[in-house]
């Protein structure tokens, strides 16, 4: 081209212009919800076992499909709710006289294919609609990334005793250097227990190891179980269903809290899709979950969310895919974690498809570190964020679970969170956490603003610390000698909340008076205007008194 | 010299790249850079040699892609490691692993392959691992997982670390780097590369001894 346009020049540089877009690519799979090689939906029943399944035959079944026939769909409902029209289902997700209890009852009948058909008929206003209705817990609430680049510890605690402050319901860490794990965990359970009493912790990691730091009380839940919608991706991560189950079953049996992880794009990104849609492949996960006896999962594209991002009614999928899981009656903690795109705009608005609807968890999770310091590979909103989501909140007078905060309180917080931490390595024998270091956490933006440690030394006494067999007692006994027996004393409450179990139910989440909030005494009720979760009273209040608000005795 | 069909077509690439010029074109041609000349030695075996480092490739790496996504040629990427490894006084054997695409399994192939029980595992769009046979497939001692930030003084310093394990000693990870922004520009593009990486894999055959010419 010779001569530019002068518009055109200024729409080159836009930041939605440095996002990689892809053209549909059916063969493998790159296509968001609608593949000419996704199946027709059918069921054949004879004495309770599926015989076929989407037009396939029984004998044709990979293992996924077995998994599904067999754990998943109820075939005391699969007939009647396969007879009913799609369109016909699609409408009553959005009719505010079909109640939930009716929908999930045959919902948990329908094949893959179904769910496929039904959701295609929607669209994202309708699926919000569905979203609104159908999540399984009446209160929405929020989850928060906690890392940084160094995985300095100090750090690591201020955050978590931020976010708890904040708001957040669960925080998630991971690590730079996989062998900081523990070490990482141990910082959120004690910041996190400092900043809000009763905030889940966990550290996404090596599945042996998360379950290891789970079971000795260093975290409270687990969440990047992930399972796949083909057999080949699945034996590439050296999985079946069946091996998925039985980890879910170790959590459980342990009284710890957790859910699997899917999302749209994981199988094509992993070379693997067969061809299909995307949301068709994810539909399976949601079933191979729900078949698994799983509470619930974290979807909503999740790392791969650049695939989807880039198709056409990619976040339109995304949005679906959500839905899906609670209509199998799941918690969903809805993605929004990932950077997908340099636009502000298409951040934002892909947000809202969670936000405004509401979910168990509108983010899995908000990056409540700058997003350089996010080891998710950032999310879609960080800490710099903070005060566009509260006025967001207060515009709509919708509830992300954010609470306006004053600056001197935080200082204060993230200062408990980082002397707790410190305490604690000293008595553990953790190479020490300097005064310099408590300071630096305290005021900190980020990691930039912290001293570097002394990694091989840290890794040296994390193995020592493992090898010892640390539990969460000996953090709790730590704290207690050094005087944060609040903080102990929350540590304490967490590990007998695994004692009871109470958190296993459905989108559990523990309040500050550590009692369980949870689908079965907090389930949602939404009905049409004037029923389900509102803002409004006392919350109301709390949340629409941000600190930048001018009031009118002040001038 | 023989000319084959496939160098035709690269010359032809390499001319309408350089015609194209600046110009900002979406569409790259997916493998401009030259192929490898690699000599295949027969099924890989355990080696004894306490002081080598394994590095493993998949099928497609340096024949039918030949770059990674950032363009660093494969030429490089190997040459880069091997130096690494031997700027610590190792030696550095290369298999072809046929049976997977995935880069954890790949690494801990070419580890339980090595002397040192030390490999590294990397796929043709650059992303990384340094494994350990011990350790649990997933598990890993260093981990690349963004092939966009892997650099060509990256894979130096991977070869480096790599070598360090294998002596013993305890070195300082490879600082992890992180840029939010490289999903949003990348993610698709990989998913395509991908894609085409696991068009190559052969899952009944086993790992390939190989030397090359660099």
């Amino acid at each position: 081209m010779g001569k530019r346009q002068k518009r055109f020049e200024v729409l080159a540089e836009r930041a939605v212009n440095q996002d990689g877009f892809i053209k549909e690519w059916i063969d493998v799979g790159l296509v968001a919800m609608d593949s000419p090689n996704d199946p027709t939906p059918s069921i054949k029943i004879e004495n309770g076992t599926v015989l076929e399944m989407d037009g396939k035959r029984r004998e044709e079944f990979d293992m996924i499909d077995t998994w599904i026939a067999d754990h998943c769909i109820e075939t005391d409902v699969a007939e009647e709710a396969m007879a009913i029209d799609s369109l016909q289902i699609a409408r009553m997700l959005v009719d505010i006289s079909v109640p939930r209890t009716e929908i999930v009852r045959l919902s948990v009948g329908m094949t893959p294919a179904k769910y496929v058909d039904v959701l295609k008929h929607m669209n994202v206003v309708e699926l919000m609609m569905a979203m609104q209705k159908l999540r399984p817990r009446r209160t929405p609430s929020n989850q928060a990334h906690v890392t940084n680049l160094k995985d300095t510890p100090a750090l690591l605690a201020a955050d978590a005793a931020e976010a708890g402050y904040r708001g957040f319901s669960e925080i998630e860490t991971t690590v730079g250097v996989g062998r900081y794990a523990p070490m990482n965990a141990l910082s959120l359970l004690v910041g996190g227990q400092t900043g809000r009493p009763g905030l889940l912790a966990q550290c996404a990691v090596e599945e042996a190891l998360e379950l290891t730091m789970g079971m000795r009380g260093l975290t409270h839940y687990a969440e990047t179980v992930s399972v796949y919608g083909t057999e080949q991706v699945f034996v590439d991560g050296d999985d079946t269903p069946w091996s998925k189950a039985f980890l879910a079953s170790a959590y459980a049996s342990r009284g710890l809290k957790m859910r699997f992880t899917s999302g749209t794009g994981s199988e094509v990104q992993m070379g693997y899709a067969e061809g299909k849609s995307m949301l068709y492949l994810e539909i399976r996960c949601v079933m191979i979950t729900k078949g698994a006896g799983v509470q619930g999962l974290q979807n909503g594209s999740i790392s791969v969310i650049g695939v989807p991002g880039a198709v056409p009614s990619g976040i339109r999928a995304v949005l679906a895919e959500n839905v899906a899981t609670v209509l199998n009656d799941l918690e969903v903690a809805s993605g929004n974690d990932q950077t997908f795109t340099h636009s502000p705009i298409r951040n934002t608005a892909r947000m809202l498809m969670q936000f405004l609807p509401g979910t168990d968890f509108i983010f899995s999770g908000y990056s409540s570190v700058p997003n350089y310091d996010n080891m998710f590979a950032g999310s879609t909103h960080d800490c710099d964020d903070y005060d566009d989501m509260l006025v967001l909140q207060r515009d709509l007078q919708i509830d992300m679970s954010l609470l306006p905060v004053k600056e001197e309180d935080v200082i204060a917080i993230r200062n408990k969170g980082a002397r707790a931490l410190q305490a604690v390595f000293n008595e553990l024998g953790l190479p020490l956490i300097t005064d310099e270091e408590v300071e630096a956490a305290t005021y900190a933006h980020g990691s930039k603003d912290m001293p570097d440690r002394n990694v091989p030394e840290d890794l040296r006494a994390i193995d020592e610390l493992m090898k010892r067999g640390t539990t969460g007692v000996d953090v709790v006994r730590a704290l207690a000698k050094r005087g944060f027996n609040d903080v102990a004393q929350s540590v304490l409450n967490m590990l007998k909340g695994k004692v009871t179990g109470d958190y296993l139910h459905t989108s559990a989440i523990f309040d500050e008076n550590f009692n369980v909030v949870a689908a079965v005494n907090d389930l949602n009720d939404y009905n049409g205007p004037g029923t389900g979760y509102r803002l409004e009273g006392e919350r109301w209040e709390l949340l629409k008194n941000i600190p930048a608000a001018i009031s009118p005795e002040d001038i | 010299m023989n000319i084959t069909e496939d160098m035709v077509k690269e010359i032809i690439l390499e001319v309408l790249k350089e015609i194209q010029g600046d110009e900002k074109t979406a569409a790259r041609p997916a493998g401009s850079a030259t192929q490898l000349q690699f000599q295949e030695l027969g099924t890989a075996k355990v080696g004894t040699n306490r002081n080598e480092v394994v590095i493993g490739v998949p099928p497609a790496f340096g024949v039918a892609m030949t770059q990674t996504i950032i363009d660093i040629p494969h030429k490089e990427v190997l040459k880069e490691i091997m130096a690494g490894i031997e700027e610590e006084g190792l030696k550095s054997r290369l298999v072809r692993v046929n049976k997977t695409a995935d880069v954890g399994f790949i690494a801990h192939e070419a580890a339980k392959l090595s002397g040192s029980g030390i490999g590294i595992g990397t796929i043709s769009r650059g992303t990384t691992v340094i494994h350990q046979r011990d350790l649990a497939p997933l598990q890993n001692l260093e981990l690349f997982s963004q092939s966009p930030l892997v650099e060509k003084e990256t894979f130096r310093a991977i070869g480096r670390n790599a070598a360090k394990y294998a002596k013993g000693e305890h070195p300082n990870p490879v600082p992890v780097r992180n840029d939010p922004m490289a999903r949003p520009k990348y993610q698709g593009l990989a998913a395509l590369l991908h894609n085409k990486e696991v068009l190559y894999v052969r899952p009944d055959v086993t790992s390939t001894e190989l030397t090359v010419q660099l």
